[in-house]
């Protein structure tokens, strides 16, 4: 029961943080997602016509879609815990009989909050220019969350490892921004050379992106279920690096 | 039984500095207990490791006879700490600073909510509750350190320089709640470096120096073991090296003396051999506080000894 409340206190409050900047959280995606739509989706996309049999506007929505949701979701953890660390009110958890596993689900479930939010607010900015809709549902929804929840597992152990404001815009900028851009969001990998083809099957936002794109418009460049298992081991193998740092105390005790 | 156990704890930073050097200090339930010593001495370290803020390199800690490593949440839950600098969100109110830290101790929302005004109240922040934090003063902000120590009322209260850099009048309102919250059951442990405070309000002290515990006893057989009593005295005319038997007579200025007063002399002999030199005395003031005094003394006698 106190572990139950520990969860709630640390899941509200990283709601009403995200929620009481939203100017910085909820409405740049907007914008961005709009400017993507309506340059690439309808200024350029008119011009490159169908991809696997859909327009180009309709076959980018769910990339961009679930692009915002990795970003976010990273974003909202690495942001807020290496904050909590700077300022040193990490230390509120660390007195407190709050076990690690209640302080990552809490972060984490802030980070997947924020996805799934931004991810809705992309959607509805979306049919302004398309109508969305969406084949399977539940599927959709499994790739939200657990693209959500790999990503801010990632945002996660990014500020764990932080030492600096530098350091965590570094993976942001330097790794996730273009595996999002190279994960198959504005193209399919069909349409690379060969060796292009086979190096973009390493990166695995490419096979995330595609699953999402399967659930929502029923077009894929791989294998569904191998993204599944993909995205499901790369989150066991973060929660339980996560939870190690949290245990030796990795940059939050000395 | 005791409210703190530490037993031969060591800590070394990965940087190879020996902060604690097997220290060992029994505080006992319901005591006002002093842990001061000179800045780096260790006492910030010793405090971290009880509250699980740092990683001993080996020893034990107990808290009500929980080991901190052992049964970590049981040991947690008796233990509130308001540490030396201010650690909450500055973005955060008051209200919710408490409010969240009454949360993470497992209290249900309504009760936190009964348990945050009484706390705000109790440090007269109940009016600014809604006041985000950066936008409070100073003392405002260790007054909110101390609301959110207490809301899920600890059994032990560990305040690290809780008054530092608050004016004389709130100090003396946060001395009144301390003795109060110590009153009803609460077990203190008090570091500071206004040495008047720990004599004032605790019944037993440690003195930590380079990661040793120099002194454990109690605030009363301490300070009878200071020999000497140092007091200033402004003088109604001019003097030069004035002669007065038995005491320890030092020339500040021509028109004020230090006089050392030794405990088996008494300071109306003094006067009289003033009154006999024709030494009238305007004003008299100790020179430091008798712990400040005894303090420095055990320190000197320790690097003495050292050297």
């Amino acid at each position: 029961m106190s572990v139950l409340i520990a969860f709630n206190t640390i899941v509200r409050k990283e709601l009403y943080r995200f929620i009481r900047i939203w100017p910085q959280t909820l409405l740049p995606p907007a914008i961005t997602t709009a400017l993507y739509f309506l340059i690439f989706g309808k200024l350029i996309g008119d011009r490159i016509g169908t991809i696997h049999g859909v327009s180009y506007m309709d076959y980018i929505v769910p990339g961009i879609i679930l692009m915002s949701v990795i970003t976010h979701s990273y974003a909202n953890v690495v942001s807020s815990f290496y904050s909590t660390k700077f300022q040193r009110n990490i230390e509120e958890l660390l007195v407190a009989p709050v076990p690690n596993w209640v302080i990552l689900a809490g972060y984490i479930s802030g980070g997947i909050l924020r996805g799934v939010l931004v991810g809705v607010v992309v959607a509805i900015i979306s049919l302004f220019f398309t109508p969305l809709i969406i084949q399977n549902l539940a599927m959709a929804i499994a790739v939200v969350f657990l693209t959500a929840t790999l990503f801010a597992l990632a945002g996660f152990i990014n500020a764990i490892l932080a030492e600096s404001f530098d350091d965590i815009s570094i993976i942001p900028n330097f790794i996730l921004t273009p595996l999002s851009y190279l994960g198959g969001v504005f193209y399919s990998v069909d349409m690379l050379p060969q060796i292009w083809q086979h190096i973009s099957l390493g990166n695995p936002i490419l096979y995330m992106v595609n699953a999402f794109r399967f659930s929502v418009i029923g077009v894929s460049d791989v294998d569904i279920s191998l993204a599944f298992l993909m995205t499901g081991g790369f989150i066991v193998v973060l929660t339980v690096f996560a939870l190690w740092l949290l245990h030796r105390g990795t940059g939050i005790k000395t | 039984m005791n409210a703190l156990s530490i037993n031969n704890l060591y800590k070394t930073y990965t940087n190879g500095f020996e902060a604690l050097k097997g220290i060992d200090l029994e505080v006992k339930q319901g005591d006002f207990f002093a842990l001061l010593g000179a800045n780096g001495a260790g006492k910030s370290t010793a405090i971290g490791i009880i509250s699980s803020l740092v990683n001993a390199s080996s020893g034990t800690v107990k808290i009500f006879g929980y080991d901190v490593n052992k049964q970590r949440d049981l040991a947690k839950s008796c233990l509130g700490l308001v540490p030396q600098e201010i650690n909450f969100n500055q973005f955060d109110t008051a209200k919710n600073i408490v409010l969240n830290q009454a949360g993470y101790y497992g209290i249900p929302r309504k009760l936190a909510l009964q348990r945050t005004e009484t706390c705000l109240k109790q440090v007269d922040l109940w009016d600014k509750r809604d006041t985000a934090s950066r936008r409070l003063s100073g003392g405002m902000k260790r007054r909110v350190m101390i609301a959110r120590a207490m809301v899920h009322a600890p059994k032990l209260l560990i305040l690290d320089e809780p008054t530092a850099g608050v004016d004389i009048e709130i100090r003396r309102s946060m001395w009144e709640m301390m003795k109060e919250v110590n009153k009803q059951g609460t077990t203190i442990i008090l570091t500071t470096h206004y040495l008047e405070e720990a004599e004032s309000l605790c019944r037993n002290i440690a003195i930590i120096d380079n990661g040793k515990i120099i002194e454990h006893s109690d605030m009363a057989s301490l300070l009878t073991r200071l020999h000497v009593d140092y007091f200033v005295l402004d003088l109604g005319q001019s003097v030069t090296n004035p002669i007065l038997t038995g005491y320890e007579v030092k020339q500040i200025s021509d028109k004020v003396l230090e006089v050392g007063v030794p405990k088996e002399r008494n300071l109306n002999d003094l006067f009289t051999q003033l009154s006999a030199a024709n030494i009238h005395v305007v004003s008299m003031k100790n020179k430091s506080n008798r712990l400040e005094q005894l303090f420095i003394n055990l320190i000197d006698n320790k690097n003495a000894r050292e050297l």
